[in-house]
């Protein structure tokens, strides 16, 4: 969900930009690599499928190993430009004693799964006490039992979070989970090229990407979520609640505009070096990632709706160091703390009181809509409707078919 | 040892041949392990995998091991025009490499002289950057407002009126990526190519063409055989370039096999893929071969 750090946009910069997608998608190989074969070995010895783990059986070390190790999306932690050190996981330490190793080793929800998946399945540690799934894969690691409870004496900050992301569907009172930030599935533009193909260089809905004007110069999110989400609420259906038909019918416009022409390609974070070198001029994307790109780019809710995610941490079964990673946690629902990333990222914070500490960093900060919604957004955008694991599979398959995969 | 024929070697020969005999095998021993552990025993699981049937109505309940055949028919059917596609973009870039490295490998091993050894270091230079950073540089290249599309554009020469993103742009990136495996066998044969030939056909008065057809080509034919395998067994289950060049309608099967195991998660969907793309290749390579008329793969 999250991609690079804040870049400026001198070709310098798009260049490192590009190079560090490169190393991502390096990385991500080596997963799905390692990944496959370790998939292929367990499901070979018949450890495939549902595991009964019980949630808290295993041993805290967190008193002796004075340590949290997190896996999380990278440029997603305040960063000092000058240094590279993460001042707020530095105070962290300072305050509390306790080192965080900090990996950015998260590149697709789908591909980290499958890569601890057969250590869960096996009851092995994943040697990760906090990872960082979007809330759908965390309804995953919930459902099938990977995911240990929270001991809420240790997270007292808990009460910080804001009343409306406490009941979400995958994890209701948040007994598992803790939302780390959210954003908005949406659109994304190049107004000066969109202005020079459309004569506007503003876009409002999905008419207007899938325009003819347009067409060849956009692209779509891999993200079945998003695009087809973005695609149900254009067609007045809502995708936190629909039909089977409903997405099927999605997916046939979706397939038409493939097949016409009018997309040209369906990408993970890559849309955003596309749009910077003008390949593409619009694409369906993410809030925080569009707004990082810099003045000439805008990303807004399309017209018909656009889609609510979070990425949500939460702690694996097979955790070394629970009450660690529960400090640590706690930690950054501290307001203070919570407005310092918040001001880095641009993304939405789920942490109550965050808005007024903003504001004591940063006047124009609480006026940022990609941090603190308005209510007119918020209205104008819904998260996607948790799927079982056998719809899931289903819409997967259908979708990765459609994007020629 | 030609000093001293017959005589003294005797006298060492028993105790010699029976170290002799076992030295084969110490030598095969780390590769035959490397083989079966990281090849052989993952190529069971794999094809074990490939045959597995769901263990219950749900997703959830996994598979277990069972004889569904089925799961071939199913896969192939379901994904033939991406295997179609794949044999088409890795023939044409092995082919596309094979125009390109063959006047290069024919000019390093005989005509580069003193240039030969920094000409080889440059055709290998490109292995010192990634495989991935070098494709992303094709995005640079081959973009919409890049000096070669527009270019080609300004003489109405692209049907798409682009490059990146056509099925153009995933050959170039292929037959690029690959094109060192193509120079590199074929330098090895014409390099050895004895000069003394050339001569003789010249003397003969064979004009440089049929000189060429006649004596150069059939000499250095273990390195084209080697030099297409090279390229065109990988291309086939390549699936970057077309992930970062090509469009969504040019997916390969490479592609397919990722998003199955990855995102889908069906195993022995993406097993069974696997396993035709090793049989296709497998069918491919060894009516080639046999075509070619040598199993000497230099």
């Amino acid at each position: 969900m999250k991609s690079f750090k804040i870049l400026g946009d001198t070709p310098a910069d798009a260049i490192a930009r590009n190079i560090a997608s490169a190393m991502m998608n390096r990385r991500r190989l080596l997963q799905v690599a390692g990944a496959g074969a370790t998939a292929a070995v367990v499901a070979a010895c018949g450890v495939g499928g549902n595991s009964d783990t019980e949630a808290d059986s295993s041993e805290d070390f967190s008193d002796t190993e004075k340590q949290v190790d997190w896996s999380t999306w990278i440029g997603y932690i305040d960063v000092d430009e000058d240094s590279g050190a993460r001042p707020t996981l530095d105070a962290f330490t300072a305050e509390t004693g306790i080192t965080v190793n900090y990996n950015e080793d998260y590149n697709d929800n789908n591909e980290f799964f499958a890569k601890v998946r057969p250590l869960l399945e096996a009851g092995k540690p994943t040697a990760r006490d906090l990872v960082t799934p979007t809330d759908w894969m965390a309804g995953q690691w919930i459902s099938l039992g990977y995911a240990q409870q929270l001991n809420d004496a240790n997270i007292p900050n808990k009460s910080n979070l804001l009343p409306s992301l406490v009941d979400v569907p995958f994890d209701p009172g948040r007994v598992y989970s803790l939302p780390w930030q959210g954003g908005y599935g949406g659109l994304g533009w190049n107004k000066a090229k969109v202005k020079e193909l459309t004569g506007s260089d503003q876009l409002q809905s999905l008419d207007d990407l899938f325009g003819p004007k347009l067409k060849g110069k956009i692209s779509v999110l891999s993200e079945m979520r998003e695009t087809v989400g973005c695609i149900m609420s254009h067609q007045g259906a809502n995708p936190s609640d629909f039909t089977s038909d409903q997405f099927f019918n999605a997916l046939d416009y979706l397939e038409g505009q493939i097949s016409s022409g009018q997309i040209r390609s369906v990408t993970g974070n890559d849309y955003l070096a596309a749009l910077e070198s003008g390949d593409i001029v619009a694409a369906i994307g993410w809030s925080g990632d569009v707004a990082q790109l810099g003045e000439e780019f805008q990303f807004a809710i399309p017209a018909g709706g656009g889609i609510l995610w979070t990425d949500n941490i939460l702690i694996p079964v097979g955790a070394r160091h629970k009450k660690n990673a529960e400090t640590l946690m706690n930690y950054y629902y501290d307001p203070v703390i919570a407005a310092k990333v918040a001001a880095y990222v641009q993304y939405i914070t789920p942490v109550n009181g965050a808005k007024e500490e903003a504001a004591k960093l940063d006047a124009s900060l609480p006026d940022n809509p990609l941090i603190f919604p308005t209510d007119a957004d918020l209205t104008n955008v819904t998260p996607f409707m948790l799927l079982d694991a056998d719809t899931e599979k289903e819409y997967q398959d259908a979708f990765q078919a459609v994007i020629g995969n | 040892m030609q000093l001293f024929p017959g005589g003294s070697s005797k006298v060492f020969t028993r105790n010699n041949e029976s170290r002799r005999s076992l030295t084969p095998y110490l030598l095969l021993l780390p590769g035959m392990a490397w083989l079966a552990i990281f090849f052989i025993i993952p190529f069971f699981s794999l094809f074990l995998t490939s045959l597995m049937a769901p263990a219950g109505e749900s997703v959830l309940d996994g598979y277990k091991t069972a004889f569904q055949i089925s799961n071939y028919f199913n896969a192939f059917s379901e994904y033939w025009p991406e295997f179609a596609k794949s044999l088409l973009y890795a023939a044409s870039a092995t082919l596309l490499a094979l125009l390109i490295g063959y006047p290069l490998a024919y000019h390093i091993a005989l005509r580069a002289g003193r240039w030969r050894n920094l000409m080889l270091v440059l055709i290998i230079a490109p292995f010192f950057a990634s495989y991935l950073v070098r494709t992303y540089a094709w995005k640079t290249i081959l973009a919409d407002d890049s000096l070669i599309t527009t270019a080609l554009n300004a003489m109405h020469l692209l049907p798409q009126d682009r490059l990146l993103n056509t099925p153009i742009a995933v050959i170039a990136g292929i037959s690029y990526n690959f094109l060192p495996f193509m120079i590199l066998p074929l330098y090895a044969s014409l390099e050895r190519v004895d000069p003394r030939f050339l001569e003789a056909s010249k003397d003969l008065y064979a004009n440089p063409v049929r000189t060429f057809t006649k004596v150069t080509l059939p000499l250095s034919m273990p390195g084209v055989v080697s030099g297409t395998l090279l390229t065109f067994i990988p291309a086939m289950g390549d699936f970057i370039n077309a992930s970062l060049l090509g469009s969504t309608k040019d997916k390969m099967i490479g592609n397919v096999i990722n998003s199955q195991f990855v995102i889908v998660r069906d195993y022995p969907q993406a097993s069974a893929l696997s396993f035709l793309l090793m049989s296709i290749i497998l069918v491919i390579v060894f009516f080639y071969i046999r075509r070619a008329g040598t199993e000497d793969l230099v």
